[in-house]
């Protein structure tokens, strides 16, 4: 592990912001949830995956929230980021001391109003919450796939959660919306199903990594595979590369926050000391943190699902769908209306990407297009925090597609 | 809870006079369109598929939450990704005056739009002339209420100079309406005689040639 104390009781106003789960002032949630799981693809009917391989069973974990009514005509499909789950709002049990993700979006009367939508997420396909990834056991062998699980991609992640929706019977989705990989998820649904998707509400997110995103990603699998214990991924049951995913994370979380989040949270602020050490031990408060959410992170999560998530949003490339030779193209099927948002901070998937996005947009004739870049000091995380104006676009733009299909 | 806004405040006059041009069911884009008065009334009344400009987020977050499509940016940047006759109308609307270049900006409208409405404050009008004449100051009116240093008003313009700008430049003018309105704006009169010196904005209904 790593060294370095991790006494933070003066951090915890870091540690709410860094999980970016916060109680809803009001109390208001959707209260105890549970998840569920739903196996398909049965051999021989296996699912056919992007890279040409094929897998099955699958199973996906996912989660509702709200009611979903007689037409069906209300349901509100929410993708997750990276390292993210199905757990987007509520609570498990009484003891549970945080709620979902994004629970200050989704609940009753929020941004996503659980008294009138019906909130699906699910767990992504190669990730480690629930669904079937590599840390799930292959059935052939009976041990876990590690390093022989298929590559998965963005579409795949997409084909399966299309079959968790015909499973559940619906054919239509009112909205649907993510930040950072759900966004991708969200802009591959509307080109891969567009008959389904009636609104979308891509954030944070790009039509393709950049080669700053996909630098940062490499950075991180390459402290992973570096990892003694990592063992070419057959370390399950055994020491895990526990070093190499927490400086993977570490590495995630710089490029989460912002130059400005980062000056104003911790400065060249030290650690509980008055002077420098002169060791390489924890002197600045960054350090702390940055230490802090490695040695969190390990504890949920997989370092082989983090290899492949990562691998599949390096590979996302929109602009490449089915071979196509132009991205207006690509978005010319599209017929959802769309509300693009970007954060003024954000430096992993930068404004000018999310411009790009809706420029394409508008070069393939789709009019029904906005786009809001909203004022944020927090970084490419600010999709998760509090926002008023955050929760009150996405409010506005969800009730007026609801009144336009009735 | 909802947010949505109730709009009981009657449209400001000028934008009565362009909504009275729009015809039902068609598409229109709103440059530099505020808090999307106009665009939620064409919605609502006329049920017309809209799209705003707005370069403000606090603005474009207001369109939103009204249900409005609204692209924020700058009108000068935004129009171009449009292909040809996107629209039916184009709608300019108090900020011909602002805007550097203004010829290319037409231009564009009529690219993208089958018909542009552009309306602006009439520099010709008497009030001005005459703070100007008997002052000595650059003017500060109901209609153009800045300083000379504070002004984002950077196009001197009248009714006259749009006429002879649509013969110059060759487009053609489908429809004038030169208004005069009190000072918030909310009512106001069509002014038909000596329309130079007695409108307050002149409102254009405008093709290609």
């Amino acid at each position: 592990m790593l060294r370095g104390g991790f006494r933070n009781e003066c951090f915890e106003f870091l540690l709410d912001m860094s999980e970016y789960i916060t109680h809803d002032q009001a109390g208001k949630s959707v209260g105890k949830v549970e998840k569920q799981f739903f196996t398909f693809a049965q051999p021989p009917d296996e699912m056919m995956l992007d890279s040409g391989a094929s897998l099955g069973p699958i199973t996906l974990a996912y989660e509702t929230y709200g009611n979903m009514n007689r037409d069906k005509s209300n349901v509100v499909l929410v993708c997750h980021a990276l390292t993210g789950d199905s757990h987007a709002a509520g609570y498990y049990s009484d003891a549970d001391d945080k709620p979902g993700w994004w629970d200050n979006m989704i609940g009753p009367g929020k941004g996503i109003d659980t008294d009138k939508y019906f909130v699906i997420c699910s767990n992504v396909l190669g990730g480690c919450m629930g669904s079937t990834g590599p840390s799930s056991v292959n059935p052939e062998t009976g041990s876990p796939w590690g390093m022989d699980f298929p590559f998965v991609t963005i579409g795949d992640m997409v084909r399966a959660q299309k079959a968790l929706m015909d499973h559940l019977g619906i054919k239509k989705i009112l909205s649907m919306t993510g930040g950072s990989m759900g966004g991708m998820q969200v802009l591959q649904w509307c080109v891969q199903y567009p008959e389904m998707i009636q609104s979308a509400i891509p954030m944070a997110t790009t039509m393709r990594h950049s080669a700053l995103a996909i630098a940062f990603n490499e950075v991180a699998r390459q402290a992973i595979i570096a990892d003694p214990n990592w063992r070419n991924g057959n370390y399950y049951g055994g020491k895990k590369p526990d070093l190499g995913l927490s400086v993977a994370r570490m590495i995630g979380h710089i490029t989460y926050l912002s130059d400005e989040a980062m000056r104003r949270k911790f400065g060249r602020q030290l650690q509980d000391r008055t002077d420098l050490s002169y060791q390489f031990d924890v002197d600045f408060q960054v350090e702390s943190y940055l230490r802090h959410q490695g040695a969190k992170f390990v504890e949920r999560f997989d370092a082989n699902s983090f290899l492949y998530i990562t691998k599949a949003a390096d590979y996302f490339d929109l602009t490449r769908f089915k071979n196509a030779n132009s991205a207006v193209r690509v978005f010319s099927v599209a017929a959802a209306r769309f509300m693009v948002i970007s954060f003024t901070s954000d430096w992993l998937y930068p404004t000018y990407q999310s411009r790009e996005m809706v420029q394409t947009m508008k070069k393939g004739g789709l009019v029904d297009v906005s786009f809001c870049e909203v004022e944020a000091e927090w970084g490419h995380d600010a999709f998760l925090l509090p926002n008023q104006r955050l929760t009150n676009v996405v409010r506005g733009f969800i009730d007026s597609v609801y009144q336009d299909t009735k | 809870m909802s947010t949505r806004i109730q709009n009981n405040t009657p449209l400001r006059f000028d934008l009565q006079v362009i909504a009275s041009w729009i015809r039902t069911g068609s598409r229109v884009i709103g440059l530099g369109c505020g808090e999307g008065e106009l665009l939620a009334h064409l919605k609502a009344k006329k049920q017309v598929r809209e799209t705003g400009i707005e370069i403000v987020e606090q603005r474009v977050v207001r369109c939103i939450e009204k249900g409005l499509s609204v692209i924020q940016g700058d009108i000068n940047e935004e129009v171009h990704d449009y292909p040809d006759d996107t629209f039916d109308y184009v709608v300019l609307s108090q900020t011909l005056q602002q805007v550097y270049d203004p010829l290319a900006l037409i231009e564009s409208m009529l690219r993208i739009g089958k018909k542009a409405i552009v309306s602006f404050p009439n520099f010709g009008h008497w009030h001005v002339r005459a703070q100007v004449l008997f002052t000595g100051h650059a003017p500060i009116t109901p209609q153009l209420p800045y300083t000379w240093y504070g002004t984002p008003n950077i196009r001197i313009l009248s009714i006259k100079d749009f006429r002879a700008f649509a013969e110059q430049v060759g487009f053609s003018i489908l429809k004038e309406v030169t208004i005069n309105t009190d000072k918030q704006d909310k009512s106001g009169r069509i002014v038909q005689v000596l329309p130079n010196l007695r409108a307050t904005y002149g409102i254009y209904l405008i093709s290609r040639e």
